[in-house]
């Protein structure tokens, strides 16, 4: 077959359906049990770090700032 | 030691600038040879007067790498002033033909601004403000430093160097004919090199983040870099004819070469103009609203339902034409399913205010943000429904397809990118607050007023030269030719040439408003008790 065909099978088939079930696994893997608390937390992170990084051995906790 | 190569790298780019301006086979090259040249020994010089300089102590990794994103401000307002005149200068060309200079004919007809317009606009205003605030969002949001030091302003000189390159292309006909693809090769190769070192700060910024988590307006960001170097290369895929000229001939041809200029084009719209934008997005309307992104939940299926379907929309420009009818379904049927996570998205910003309406009275920035969130909704409505082919037909080649894009454009793009520099300009600058509100407003009702004039009138007449355009008398004659839809189309070409200059009127509101604030408006105090001493005497 020539690459065309072949590329174009794989595409209707196999590819397809690793894309599908890749985008069910994401959209399931948001509403996992437990994600609320996860991203009620991350959601915040636009109000973390404002005027500065954090520093390099401060590691993930929260600054003070403001 | 990084300076000496720069130095021999630019000493070697200005020279064969000045051997190629001399071999140059067309105008546009020679231009570009010497813009070139002035630019690497302009660079050559500069760095020069720096090297074995002592390097000055740098406060390198306790704060964030802010005079890039200054320059992107102010490079957002300026080539969007640029981009609105050009714009509202061919339409008043398009309603008034005598605009088309004699003087000028080649270089300044609707032809050879047309591109320039839409270029200045989408890549130049819009690439601007996508640059900066990723640059500002994925600092703030990964609590780190921009990776790559200088590398972030060489990604910001690049590309207004990409800018004047492909503007001074278009005026003296260097095109290669594809629609917001115009610049020909030696830009492409610019710009591919400008945005790799693009991708390379944004992701070196993201890998050294120190919050876990990747916050989702940079997804967005990411995917806007990497599927716009995808398109950009893919449909750019041509041989130079000579290294002297700046002619190419395209790798595919016909139907192919269609296809990808349309898989190119509307992920362009995808992910230039909604990916990145919507990474605003969700970073602007939170912080100017104070309160989190509604669902974050929603977030992430928006993220993910947004770029599997973006990138199969594009058959839907192709209606009718030699590309087979299933590829044109299947665009069309993406496109509609588009509707969902468009809206979904819509939903996720505009009810991040829930409980926080009473914003909308009394900050005109938030009814700024909101405008733009509404604008994208109603575009992202219009715009399935105008890719069902039975539609297409109607308003397919019509000025339809021109307002739905200017309301996408000016409504959506446009008016979150105001609201983010109204938002950025006195947090970048130390400034307490913007010089004045009141012009805030008159800024959001001049741009409303003038949206709503273009969209309307661009409706009324694309429906109705698509209406003339098909109507057959009872013999299966056309009854009206060509010119007689432009004739009938002068008064709303007038309207429209107005909404555009209301448009720009409250762009210039806007950069006169930012300028006071920067130079006028109060600073930001200084934790000291003094801060108000009159002074003695």
């Amino acid at each position: 077959m020539d690459t065309y065909s072949i590329l174009r099978h794989f595409a209707d088939s196999w590819g397809l359906l690793a894309m599908f079930v890749f985008f069910v696994g994401v959209i399931l893997w948001a509403f996992r049990p437990g994600s609320h608390k996860t991203y009620s937390d991350v959601a915040a992170i636009p109000f973390r770090y404002e005027n500065a990084p954090a520093a390099a051995d401060r590691g993930t906790t929260p600054p003070a700032e403001q | 030691m990084l300076n000496y190569i720069k130095l021999l790298l630019l000493g070697v780019v200005a020279v064969f600038a000045l051997i190629a301006a001399n071999y140059a086979r067309d105008v546009a090259y020679m231009v570009h040879a010497l813009i070139i040249f002035l630019v690497a020994s302009g660079l050559f010089l500069w760095t020069l007067r720096n090297t074995d300089e002592p390097v000055p102590a740098r406060i390198l990794e306790t704060s964030y790498m802010d005079d890039v994103i200054r320059a992107g401000v102010i490079a957002t307002a300026f080539w969007g002033v640029v981009g609105f005149a050009a714009g509202t200068f061919i339409a008043a060309q398009l309603a008034f033909p005598v605009l088309n200079f004699d003087w000028a004919q080649g270089y300044m007809n609707f032809g050879r601004l047309r591109p320039l317009h839409t270029s200045a606009v989408i890549f130049a205003f819009g690439g601007n403000a996508l640059i900066c605030t990723s640059f500002y969002v994925v600092q703030r949001t990964s609590a780190a430093r921009l990776w790559g030091g200088n590398l972030a302003w060489w990604v910001f000189w690049g590309y207004q160097l990409v800018i004047v390159l492909a503007a001074t292309g278009y005026l003296l006909g260097a095109t290669q004919s594809k629609e917001y693809a115009e610049p020909e090769w030696l830009t492409d190769w610019l710009l591919t090199v400008v945005w790799v070192a693009y991708f390379a700060v944004f992701v070196g910024t993201l890998v050294k983040r120190r919050e876990p988590h990747i916050y989702v307006a940079n997804w967005f960001y990411l995917a806007f870099i990497i599927t716009v170097a995808l398109l950009h290369i893919f449909n750019n895929l041509s041989i130079p004819v000579s290294i002297w000229g700046s002619k190419s001939v395209q790798v595919f041809s016909g139907v192919q070469d269609a296809m990808t200029q349309w898989w190119y084009g509307h992920n362009a719209v995808g992910f230039f103009l909604t990916a990145g934008f919507l990474g605003m997005m969700y970073y602007f309307v939170p912080k100017q609203a104070e309160r989190p992104v509604f669902s974050y939940k929603l977030s992430i299926v928006h993220f993910w339902a947004l770029i599997f379907i973006y990138i199969w929309a594009g058959p839907h420009h192709l209606h009718y034409t030699a590309l087979p009818d299933w590829a044109s379904t299947l665009g069309m049927v993406f496109s509609i399913i588009l509707w969902m996570p468009s809206w979904g998205g819509m939903i996720n910003g505009l009810m991040t205010l829930s409980g926080a309406w009473d914003k909308l009275r009394t900050d005109p920035i938030m009814r700024m943000l909101v405008i733009s969130i509404g604008f994208y909704g109603m575009s992202t409505f219009e715009g399935p429904m105008m890719s069902i082919r039975a539609v297409n037909s109607l308003s397919h080649y019509t000025d339809w397809t021109i307002g739905h894009v200017h309301s996408g454009a000016l409504g959506w793009n446009g008016m979150i990118t105001f609201g983010a520099l109204y938002f950025l300009t006195p947090k970048l600058w130390n400034r307490e607050r913007l010089y004045s509100l009141g012009l805030v407003s008159w800024h959001f009702w001049l741009a409303t007023i003038g949206i709503v004039l273009y969209a309307a009138s661009m409706w009324v007449t694309g429906i109705m030269e698509g209406l003339m355009w098909r109507e057959v008398d009872a013999n299966g004659f056309l009854v009206w030719s060509f010119a007689d839809t432009v004739s009938a189309k002068f008064p709303m070409y007038v309207v429209r040439a107005l909404g555009g200059g209301l448009y720009i009127a409250g762009a210039i509101i806007m950069c006169y408003n930012l300028w006071m604030t920067v130079t006028r408006a109060p600073a930001v105090e200084a934790k000291s008790p003094t801060a108000n001493a009159t002074p003695a005497e």
